[in-house]
């Protein structure tokens, strides 16, 4: 049996109608459209139609998706203090009219370079801001996320330094990246070697000494780490250079290369993280952005697209996609990496983000979130009950701990219409009564005094 | 015109951005240490300056939305607004990734309905939507099929994978701790079932395929491939980066198929923005469910979801968080303002349109495989090389005529390979207008063959030294 | 023209004796260079790694392909040519004098013998190229 023939109402987003479809079949030399899927066995060929919802007409669309939002809670209508990974920075109003514009968001990665100047100069722009933030030397075009890239970063530090087999990551790192990473290299035959962190937060030098044997390639460190505190870069490097691992430094929170001092600055040999802080929504986890950032000496072991300078037959100026022998499309099951697809406007995103803060931009975010971070945990050593169990330096992300489970605590605050943290216990045994809190440059000092007002009351309320 | 890089448009005190006023105490707590100077060589440039500047690049780049995009393999269609909007919609757009799920239902509930679609289209009990990429679905999958085989106490050896596949293919399986076995295609461009049947021994954990492959070629014999690969405990994989030809009209699951990823910017409409953000989802049979990323999305009986992160064989996580969402808000969007009419219809006309452009250009351009194709056709160089004109020059000669060159030496198995594939969005007379330059070129190659290979003249840059890129390296700007 | 006092490998090496004992000088072919375009790089191995005939010992770019370079003889690494690293295009144009790759002391000094000479390299070329 055949399928009925599509219904007569055409539709919106194909142009060819029954017309053109008969005018086309004729100069194929067939009569029915249907032939053309001849080569498709009969016995795996549907005989009716897909059991799937619509068509929808926009104002149908609209109606059951807006619907859908509308049953979540967000920062649209609540104050929020989430970050662990996913930071609510200030977008600039310019950035998403420029990224709605066909040029940009319509068209194809930049293979052809005659036509794609305008993505491939943005991401050579884009690796630049990398290098200057991170203080590294050569910056890929993106990778996936955060995650990912430290799954790229650990097997880059593999291929340059082979034959060893592990791999230390602090417990600090953001757990899901770690998660990540186990994913990854589940059939390489590495073993990952998590070392804990201590009373001030900051990872224990002492542990990661001894776990620095000869037979690890690579120490990744994030700073500021998972629980907000920002590491001691010189320290770790030393440590791992004694033992001829590559130092990995991962940055989730992107704003904070404003105002900290970055890892190229102390020797370290890659700085990997997440760019969604750069302006980005939090859109429930993604599309966010990844960057790679590493020693010019690695630039031939770099997992993805790189952009370089070069001049066209004229002479002029232009840029092109290079060093491409080390991606998959020409070394296919030796390549450095199986990345194809990337997060090439999120990276435009960013480009367009650091440019308009720029210079001064950059480090008056950082220096917002530094000092609101700090108005905030001022006020909160005042609240009886509660304690900041960590004493390390922090840039805009800490733990809070009280007596009280906290989801119970969180649960208080959701009705005052706060967002008022992440529990951590999901990441960490043994640290249910904590939670993480991040604060940016949205937040008001009126913000700020709510949460403190909503956690005092919170806290009374569970001691009933 | 020479377009200044946004660093060179930088002028010492100029401003693009304003915060509010810092109204709680500046802060001098961290040590000098920790600080670090003045971002050296950073911008310095107005909100004028980066609107003009972004708007004269995006000039510089063309667009589906000027016109045909005809990559091979790529699916550059229509890109509705519809789905920026929605996309966009605060509620989403505004969602953190770790809210608890009693926060979320909004974005659970989508997680859920668009895994049901996808589950309906490739026919197949489970789909993740966690890999943001077909290659990330790539290595997902291969994982999948590396822990069952594990679980019954050999993981196996080999991936066995078509000299036309994508590169992608051989680095995924790599990366997930297999060797590639590379199986020859035959004068149809597609694999032998002897040759298979050959190669699958008790060491092969899958073989990797793309249906239809890159020549557009249906692989007829798919079944039975499932069946030869199945009885020696292997798996079937299928890259659908080419799902757009058969969508509505036949589902992986039915074919025998265990393992596929669908690229959501390809065959679901969501933007390719210049080279991603994507989203590779991968469809699963019932033996590969235990062994699904987590968490997977799950509904209870009083209709509310949740994360289940349940599930002791699953290979873990492969991204924080939760995909790229809003890719799939997009997708979904789509989905429904297309509806199952819709999407089969697609299918239908991007082979229509493919196989107008074949009959169109046959005589003017070499056919390497003549076996019927689907969504897209693959010309060669071959009648033109007489004139050492080569596909390269077809390619740039044609951004001329205003039209962006299909993919160009691939698959690998034709030499000087134009693979073109229209999609359904294409309207006829801009199909007899891309068929009319590719004649023209045809012609000038015999007449004029020095202003192809001397093409293009009209872009904004000509002819790139790309040896110069590669030898000298130069990956960023310096003062 | 093939230079006469190499002899040739059929993956497109050429050993050349040097003047006084058993170290040689390799590199890759006229043929072998015009095959792949622009070189835009050569990776070499370290000196004093020990190869034996038809190891891997390194690789050579060129924009979009990348081939690997396979020790037509057995022995020691003794020289790189460091000068590849900065002009790789040395390859180009002038892959029998300044495009060399490496020196070797030969182990098996036999193994020159066994391979092909210009005349025969130039056959199996011819051969090669028509197919």
């Amino acid at each position: 049996m055949s399928l009925p023939d599509p219904r007569t109402d055409q539709h919106r987003y194909i142009s060819n109608a029954s017309q053109d479809v008969g005018e086309m079949l004729e100069v194929i030399g067939i009569d029915d459209i249907e032939r053309l899927f001849d080569t498709i066995p009969g016995d795996v060929k549907l005989t009716e139609l897909l059991n799937i919802p619509g068509p929808w007409s926009e104002i149908e669309s609209r109606r059951w998706f807006r619907a859908l939002a509308a049953k979540n809670l967000t920062a649209a209508d609540h104050v929020s203090f989430l970050g662990g990974g996913a930071y609510l920075h200030y977008q600039p109003a310019c950035i998403d009219q420029l990224l709605l514009r066909a040029e940009f968001l319509t068209s194809y990665t930049p293979y052809q370079p005659e036509v794609s100047q305008g993505t491939l100069q943005s991401i050579f722009e884009y690796q630049t801001h990398q290098c200057l933030l991170t203080g590294l030397d050569v910056a890929n075009a993106s990778l996936y996320d955060g995650s990912t890239g430290l799954c790229e970063a650990v097997l880059l530090a593999e291929r340059v330094v082979r034959n060893r087999t592990k791999v230390v990551i602090a417990k600090s790192v953001h757990p899901q990246y770690t998660e990540t990473v186990r994913t990854y290299v589940q059939n390489l035959g590495y073993e990952i070697v998590e070392v804990g962190w201590t009373n001030d937060g900051r990872i224990d030098t002492a542990a990661l000494r001894d776990a620095c044997t000869s037979d690890v390639f690579a120490v990744a460190i994030q700073s500021p780490n998972f629980l907000g505190v920002i590491e001691d870069y010189d320290t770790i490097a030393q440590i791992a250079d004694a033992a001829g691992a590559v130092k990995i430094a991962v940055i989730a929170e992107a704003t904070s290369l404003g105002i900290l001092t970055p890892p190229g600055a102390h020797g370290f040999d890659i700085a990997v993280g997440e760019g969604q802080a750069w302006g980005v929504p939090t859109q429930y986890g993604g599309p966010f952005v990844g960057f790679m950032v590493v020693k010019d000496a690695l630039k031939r072991h770099m997992p993805g697209r790189l952009v370089g300078e070069t001049v066209d037959v004229d002479g002029k100026r232009a840029y092109v996609l290079t060093l491409a022998t080390r991606e998959q499309h020409i070394r296919r099951g030796k390549a450095t990496s199986n990345i194809c697809t990337n997060e090439a406007l999120i990276a435009l995103a960013a480009n367009m983000y650091l440019s308009l803060m720029g210079k001064e931009g950059l480090r008056e975010v950082g220096q917002q979130c530094l000092s609101k971070a700090a108005y905030l945990r001022g006020a909160l050593q005042k609240v009886g009950s509660v304690i900041l169990p960590f004493s390390g330096p922090v840039y805009n992300e800490f733990v809070v701990r009280t007596p009280f489970p906290a989801a119970e605590i969180l649960a208080d605050l959701e009705h005052a219409k706060i967002l008022g943290g992440i529990p951590l216990g999901q990441f960490y045994d043994g640290h249910d009564n904590e939670f993480l809190v991040a604060v940016t440059e949205l937040h008001t000092r009126e913000h700020l005094d709510q949460f403190v007002a909503a956690l005092t009351a919170a806290i009374s309320r569970e001691r009933r | 015109m020479t377009t200044q890089l946004i660093f060179e448009h930088s002028k010492r005190g100029r401003r693009g951005y304003r915060l509010p006023a810092l109204d709680v105490p500046e802060t001098t707590e961290l040590p000098s240490s920790l600080m670090r100077d003045e971002i050296a060589d950073e911008v310095e440039v107005s909100e004028v300056d980066v609107i003009r500047h972004f708007t004269r690049l995006s000039k510089l780049n063309v667009s589906i939305d000027a016109g045909l995009y005809p990559l091979g393999s790529c699916t550059m269609k229509h890109n509705p607004r519809l789905n920026e909007e929605i996309a966009r919609t605060p509620g989403f757009a505004l969602s953190h990734p770790l809210q608890p799920d009693h926060q979320v239902q909004g974005n659970l509930a989508l997680l859920w309905h668009i895994e049901r679609t996808l589950m309906e289209i490739f026919g197949m009990p489970r789909v993740t939507l966690q890999p943001v990429a077909g290659a990330h679905g790539e290595l997902t999958g291969i994982l999948m099929v590396h822990k069952a085989l594990a679980k019954t106490g050999n993981a196996r050896k080999y991936i066995l994978i078509p000299d036309s596949a994508h590169g992608t293919n051989p680095a995924s399986a790599a990366f997930a701790g297999y060797q590639i076995k590379e199986l020859k295609s035959n004068s149809r461009g597609t694999v032998d079932i002897d040759t298979l049947a050959a190669a699958v021994t008790e060491d092969v954990a899958a073989l990797m395929i793309t249906v239809p492959n890159t020549l557009g070629v249906f692989e007829t014999d798919i079944k039975k491939f499932a069946d030869i690969l199945h009885e020696k405990g292997a798996y079937l994989y299928c890259d659908g980066a080419n799902l757009n030809s058969f969508v509505g009209i036949a589902r992986p699951g039915d074919m025998g198929i265990d393992v596929i990823h669908s690229n959501l910017h390809k065959t679901f409409s969501t933007p390719h923005g210049g080279g991603g953000p994507g989203a590779g989802p991968v469809g699963v049979s019932q033996k590969l469910v235990p062994f699904l990323p987590t968490p997977t999305v799950e509904q209870r009986e009083d209709g509310t979801y949740y994360l289940d992160h349940g599930h002791p064989d699953s290979i873990g996580r492969v991204r924080a968080f939760n995909g790229n969402f809003n890719v799939l808000v997009r997708a979904l969007t789509y989905m429904r303002s297309m509806g199952p009419d819709g999407l089969r219809r697609i299918a239908q006309i991007a082979v229509l349109n493919a196989n107008y452009i074949r009959a169109r250009l046959r005589g003017s351009y070499h056919l390497p495989y003549d076996a019927p194709s689907l969504h897209e056709v693959v010309f060669s160089d071959k009648l033109q090389t007489a004139k050492d004109v080569h596909t390269l020059d077809i390619a740039k000669r044609l951004m001329d005529y205003g039209f962006h060159p299909p993919t160009i030496y691939f698959p690998l198995i034709v030499a000087g390979a134009l693979m073109i594939e229209p999609t359904e969005s294409e309207p006829k007379e801009e199909l007899d207008a891309f068929c009319d330059a590719m004649i023209a070129i045809a012609k000038e190659c015999e007449e004029r063959p020095e202003l192809v290979r001397s093409a293009p003249h009209t872009t904004p840059v000509r002819r790139l030294d790309e040896a110069r890129a590669a030898r000298q390296p130069v990956l960023r700007w310096k003062k | 023209m093939t230079p006469e006092d190499n002899r040739y490998a059929k993956s497109h090496e050429y050993v050349h004796p040097e003047a006084e004992g058993d170290i040689v000088v390799i590199g890759i072919t006229d043929y072998a260079q015009k095959e792949l375009g622009d070189v835009v790089f050569v990776e070499l191995p370290q000196v004093g790694s020990e190869l034996e005939q038809g190891d891997e010992f390194g690789s050579i770019e060129s924009v979009k392909a990348v081939s690997e370079l396979f020790s037509p003889v057995s022995g020691e690494v003794v020289e790189v040519n460091e000068a590849l690293t900065d002009k790789p295009e040395l390859v180009n144009t002038d892959p029998y004098g300044d495009g060399w790759m490496m020196k070797m002391r030969l182990s098996t000094p036999e193994e020159v013998d066994e391979m092909m000479t210009a005349e025969e390299y130039d056959e199996y070329v011819e051969k090669e190229s028509a197919h």
